[in-house]
């Protein structure tokens, strides 16, 4: 049997047909994130959350915070050429974007902090005393 | 990865075949805007976590490749609870030609490199114009 150059594997074939059902169950299941993207880190006493908004000025973005919701909104600003010049590519989003999350908890709306450096905002949301656990001492009987 | 990734994904930058690097974090291709005027090329390229201090630039024949390392930031004391984007470091290369090296300028300003190639003289002045008969 004379098998053609072009590599045709039909056990990758397989594989590929393996992840494709694999990545619909999995966390990120194919759905289309809304931007930006965020990370979120977090402990008993707080949550970080990250994005990246490369390219974005400090003044445009707008972080606002109502009891276990984070809205982050901003951007718009998009680069328009001047007469006479050509795109050669364009690969970079700059559109606004409006963004809510659901925390796991209540925050603390006054201790909220939020830094942007080298295009990274990074805010940091202290838990609402209101909202920790409350340790129940176990009394014998 | 088999899978067809999503419009906002970082792409995961190409490495020649059989060729690694030292070490193992993921390298990306930055995002890049590039537009051309009369008299310069400008490339705009996307990688949040750089500074001037950690992004390299070179020319070397035809080819300008840019790299930009970024210190992974995990706060202390917290476990990631949910991650949409990864974070890595960025390389890209691109093929340039007619431009004026020495004149080549970076800035870098919220995570974006912002590269201005002058073009060099004959570039500017090649236009042959095209008639049609």
């Amino acid at each position: 049997m004379i098998f053609p150059l072009s590599r045709f594997d039909p056990a990758s074939e397989i594989r590929r047909l393996q992840d494709d059902f694999d990545s619909l169950f999995s966390g990120h299941s194919g759905a289309v994130h809304a931007f930006p993207p965020v990370n979120v880190w977090r402990n008993e006493d707080g949550v970080v959350v990250t994005a990246e908004l490369p390219g974005v000025e400090r003044e445009n973005i707008d972080v606002s915070v109502v009891g276990d919701t984070l809205t982050l909104r901003g951007g718009g600003e998009k680069q328009s050429l001047k007469e006479g010049d050509m795109w050669h590519r364009r690969e970079r989003l700059s559109d606004a974007f409006t963004r809510t999350l659901q925390l796991p908890f209540h925050v603390d709306a006054t201790k909220v902090e939020a830094s942007f450096d080298k295009g990274v905002l990074t805010i940091r949301l202290p838990r609402a005393e209101q909202d920790k656990p409350r340790k129940i001492t176990i009394k014998a009987a | 990865m088999a899978t067809e990734t999503r419009a906002m994904d970082k792409r995961e930058a190409q490495q020649p075949q059989g060729v690694e690097r030292t070490m193992t974090r993921k390298v990306f291709m930055p995002r890049a805007d590039i537009y051309e005027s009369g008299e310069s090329l400008v490339i705009l390229l996307d990688m949040p976590g750089v500074d001037e201090k950690s992004v390299d630039v070179t020319l070397e024949k035809d080819i300008l490749t840019i790299t930009g390392t970024v210190q992974p930031h995990i706060p202390e004391g917290h476990t990631l609870a949910y991650s949409e984007y990864e974070i890595g470091d960025y390389r890209r290369a691109f093929t340039i030609s007619d431009v004026d090296r020495e004149n080549i300028t970076a800035v870098v300003k919220n995570g974006v490199l912002r590269l201005t190639l002058p073009k060099s003289a004959q570039a500017r002045t090649r236009k042959i114009e095209v008639k049609t008969q």
